[in-house]
Parts: structure tokens; sequence; C-alpha cells
């Protein structure tokens, strides 16, 4: 069985915890061979919208709007750009009825 | 260096139809704005001290280009900590090698498409979409752009920096659309566009000069679309701003009151744009595939072409407004479409249909709903009904002019 651990942090917590604790972190969790995925996300401010509504995807800037909407799952893709990556996230069937937010990785800093 | 220098004019001049070209091409070739803005700034200095003494290149844009593209990959070299003794000569010296490799006609053009399409990419917020626009594409400065949204300077200023940011950092490609997407996203650039008119168009009540030059700013970018990408929809767009700036200096009096189209002196209107305006709705209506632009232009030509409000063909503005409810239903088109059937079957049967609108439930609020109702009333001689008409619309305006407009038209009914 797989386990999803999400992040959520204050803004101005982002960086709170160092880098490099992170990445022991996963190194850790990796030799014992429970790690399967893990990412730091960049801030919400890089974080676009799809919706599909009517078999049309429509886009927009910054994480849903709706606060009532939470996370329910993610999937890590890899894609050219964010336009391959909106075209994979309109495809999500959990699009027509909520929100996928597309966010880019970021890369931890040794 | 002086204004008289030829030298120095002929640099500015290549500068005011070059830079922008130099930029989008800076993009591409760096992968990032700031880099290709630094890069041209870089590259404008060089300018300024080498051709005074070696003269002016017979590519200047090719040597901007490269030159920008040498400056910038050799300031990423360095910050990188190269071997010094493994950086390439003297910057200056390279340009010369190979400068129409990097600039040719047809990739220049790709590169302003691709800027355009980049800055009104729907991740991007409408606001940042039209900074960054005005800011790229028009090379308006923040300061301009600011002035113009009475907008402070700071907060346009983070606009574009944090749209560059995500630009960056979420990876927004730097490509024209494919073609299934393609209609989509040049709806996003057009919205842009006749957002920054709009905004230049209503704002246009004496006081600012800064802000009718967004008028002119957006009939410029509509060109430079409909000159990369003849799309009809573009046409359309520049179409109908063209028509509606034909009558700018008729459509407010000397005293900054509104003038409406029925009762505008027909001799300012300016007929070059009118011509133009025209000539695109022919061509965008050709193309048979017909968008909401265009046909709103087109019906902005018929009031254009007729001599007098009498001669306008309002059987076929109510055909038009037919066309355009089924491309793109909205109230609003609705309630233009009743006021073009009153002017062609009479008051009353406008009236009818304004009143379904209201029963619906539809623009209760909407000012120019009770505006065109109380019009249509007074024309009825039902001055009651006329009266507190006008009184809702009033209630519901915030613009100057337009206040004292419904209140002459008050006066003018007078009290049952």
């Amino acid at each position: 069985m797989k386990y999803l651990c999400l992040v959520y942090l204050e803004a101005q917590k982002m960086r709170a915890v160092p880098d490099t604790e992170c990445m022991a972190c996963g190194d850790g969790l990796r030799g014992r061979g429970v790690l399967v995925a893990a990412e730091a996300l960049q801030p919400v401010e890089t974080a676009t919208t799809v919706r599909v509504r009517g078999g049309r995807a429509t886009i927009t800037d910054g994480p849903f709007a709706e606060t009532k909407e939470q996370l329910a799952g993610f999937y890590l893709v890899d894609a050219a750009n964010l336009d391959e990556a909106l075209e994979i996230a309109a495809k999500i069937p959990p699009a027509r009825e909520g929100s996928v937010e597309v966010r880019p990785v970021r890369q931890l800093e040794a | 260096m002086t204004d008289n220098d030829p030298i120095a004019r002929q640099i500015e001049a290549i500068y005011e139809s070059e830079s922008r070209r130099v930029l989008a091409t800076l993009i591409r070739l760096l992968g990032d704005f700031d880099r290709a803005e630094e890069a041209l700034h870089d590259a404008v200095r060089a300018a300024l001290e080498q051709w005074p003494r070696d003269g002016v290149p017979a590519n200047p844009r090719a040597w901007l280009v490269s030159t920008g593209r040498f400056k910038a990959i050799d300031g990423l070299r360095r910050q990188k900590r190269f071997d010094p003794l493994e950086a390439i000569g003297d910057p200056a010296e390279v340009p010369s090698t190979d400068p129409l490799a990097w600039a040719d006609e047809e990739s220049v053009e790709d590169d302003r498409l691709r800027l355009i399409f980049t800055c009104c990419h729907p991740a991007l917020s409408p606001d940042a979409q039209i900074a960054l626009t005005l800011r790229e594409v028009c090379g308006l400065t923040t300061e301009e752009i600011a002035r113009a949204f009475l907008t402070p300077a700071s907060t346009l200023a983070q606009r574009i920096v944090r749209a560059k940011g995500k630009i960056r950092d979420a990876r927004i490609p730097y490509q024209v659309p494919q073609r299934e997407e393609l209609a989509e996203r040049l709806d996003a650039v057009l919205r842009v566009i006749y957002l920054v008119f709009n905004e230049g168009y209503a704002a246009s009540s004496g006081t600012s000069v800064v802000r009718h030059d967004l008028a002119a700013e957006a009939i410029r970018l509509g060109r430079l679309l409909v000159e990369l990408l003849p799309e009809p929809e573009g046409m359309g767009l520049l179409a109908l701003m063209l028509l509606h700036e034909s009558r700018r200096a008729a459509r407010m009096s000397d005293e900054g009151d509104v003038i409406l189209l029925d009762e505008q002196d027909r001799t300012l209107w300016d007929r070059g744009q009118i011509a133009e305006g025209v000539h695109l709705v022919e061509r965008a209506l050709r193309s048979r595939r017909v968008g909401p632009y265009a046909l709103q232009a087109a019906i902005a030509a018929l009031h254009a072409e007729a001599a007098t409000p009498a001669d306008t063909d309002w059987g076929e503005v109510v055909g038009l407004y037919d066309v355009l409810i089924r491309v793109e239903p909205s109230p609003v088109v609705e309630l233009n479409r009743a006021v073009a059937v009153a002017m062609r079957d009479g008051p009353a049967a406008g009236l009818r249909l304004i009143d379904a609108i209201v029963d619906r439930g539809d623009l209760k609020d909407y000012r120019l709903l009770h505006a065109a109702r109380a019009d249509l009333y007074r024309r009825l001689g039902r001055v009651e009904d006329a009266h507190a008409a006008y009184a809702r619309a009033l209630s519901l305006t915030r613009q100057e002019p337009e206040r004292r407009f419904l209140e002459r038209r008050m006066r003018e009914v007078g009290r049952a």
C-alpha cells in the first residue's frame, strides 16, 4: 500500500525547513525502501488551474478559487512545458467535477 | 551625443522600429525575459559606442540580436566562474561573423507572435496579461502603463515581475499555439487587446490624454496581430476598434457632454478609419468563419456608412444582431437588438423586447437598459414612465458625462 504525504504550510513558512533536512529525510526513507516519489513544490504564485465543463477546458491563473475544495490526490507527470502539463491535466477525470492545480516542482538546493 | 547628431538620431530611429523585434528574438535565444531585456540593453549600449565610430551596420537588427546574445552568454559564463582564459575575445568583434543567422525575416516575425501569445497566456491573470503585453510587446514603460491604468507604479512593476517569474518557473512555452488550440488562445489575445482599447476609449472624458493613447496602442497591436496572423476575428476586432475610434471627435461636446450616435455630427467622423474598418469587415466576413468581433464590426460599419441616422439600414442591423445572439448569446446583445428593432418597427416593439429581458430577471441593475427604456417611453409620449426610467438609470450611473446627459434628457421630458 502506498501513501501520499502532502505537506501544507503557511506562505511565510514555505522555506522554514532547510532543504538539506528535506533531502536527508527523503534519503532516509529511500534508504529504507519506502519512498516512491517525493517533491517540494514551487509556491502557490506559480499555480495554474484547469477546469473542464461541457467538454471545454478553461484555464485560469492561480490555485482553485473555491476554498471549500481541498486536495484529493496527485499525479506526477513529466511534461515538456506548462502547455503539455495543462493538456494532460485536462484529461484527468476529476477535472470535470473539481479542479486540477498544476504546479511546477522545485529543485532542492544542496 | 546631442539631438542634432545624425547618427544618434538614426540609432534612436532604429531602436524605435527594431527594439521589440530584437527583444522577441532574444527571448527565444536566451530563454528568459529578464536576461533578454538586459541583453537588449547591452546591445544598444554597444551600438551607441561603436556605430558613431564604425558606422551603422548593414543589418542593424541582426547586429543587435547577435551582440545581445553574445553579451548575455558571456555574462552567464562569467557568472558560472568559467576559466577567464576560455572567454571568447572581445565581444564587440563577434557579431560580424554571422549576423543573419539569428535574425532572418521569417523567424523574427514568428518570434513576435511567440511573444504576443506568451504574454497573453491564460495561465497568467488578465491584469498580468495586459501589463506584460504593453510592457514587452508595445514597449511602454512600467510608469506609462501605471499612469494609463491609474494604478501605482509599484503594483504594476510587481505584477510584471510576478508574471515573468511564473513564465520562467512554471515553464510557459515560448511558442505559437498548435492549430487545434489556436482559436481559443487567439481569443485570449484579442480579449487583452480589446480590454486595452476599452480602457482608453471609455476614458476619453477630457482629462486624460495618456489613457486615450491606450486606444491608439490597442489599434497598433491589432494591426500587428493581423499582419502576423491574418485570422478573421483579428480583422474583426481591428475593424471594430477603428470604427469606434473614427467617431472619437464626434462623441463628446466641447463641454465634455456625451453625444449619442443619432445626434453626432457625422462630418467629424474619420473617413480614413471608416474605410479601413469597412474593408477589414468585408475581408473577415468573406472568410465564412464569422465570430462575434467581426459581427459587431459589421454592425458598426452599417452605422458608419449611413450618411444620416435615418439612412441606417435597421433591418440589416437587426439581422446581424440575430446572428450575433446565436454565436454569442448575452442579455446585453439582446438589449442592443431591442434598440435596433425599435428603430425598425417603432418604440412599442422595442419596449416589448426590453420588458421581456427584465421579466426574465436579467440586467435589472444595468443603467443602459433603463436609459434605453426611458428613451422609448419618451418617444411613445409616456412622460411619467420615461421620468421614472431616467431616474433609475441616473441612480445606477457613476460617470459624470453620462449623468449630465441623463439629467438633460430628464429635463427635456418634463413631468406630466
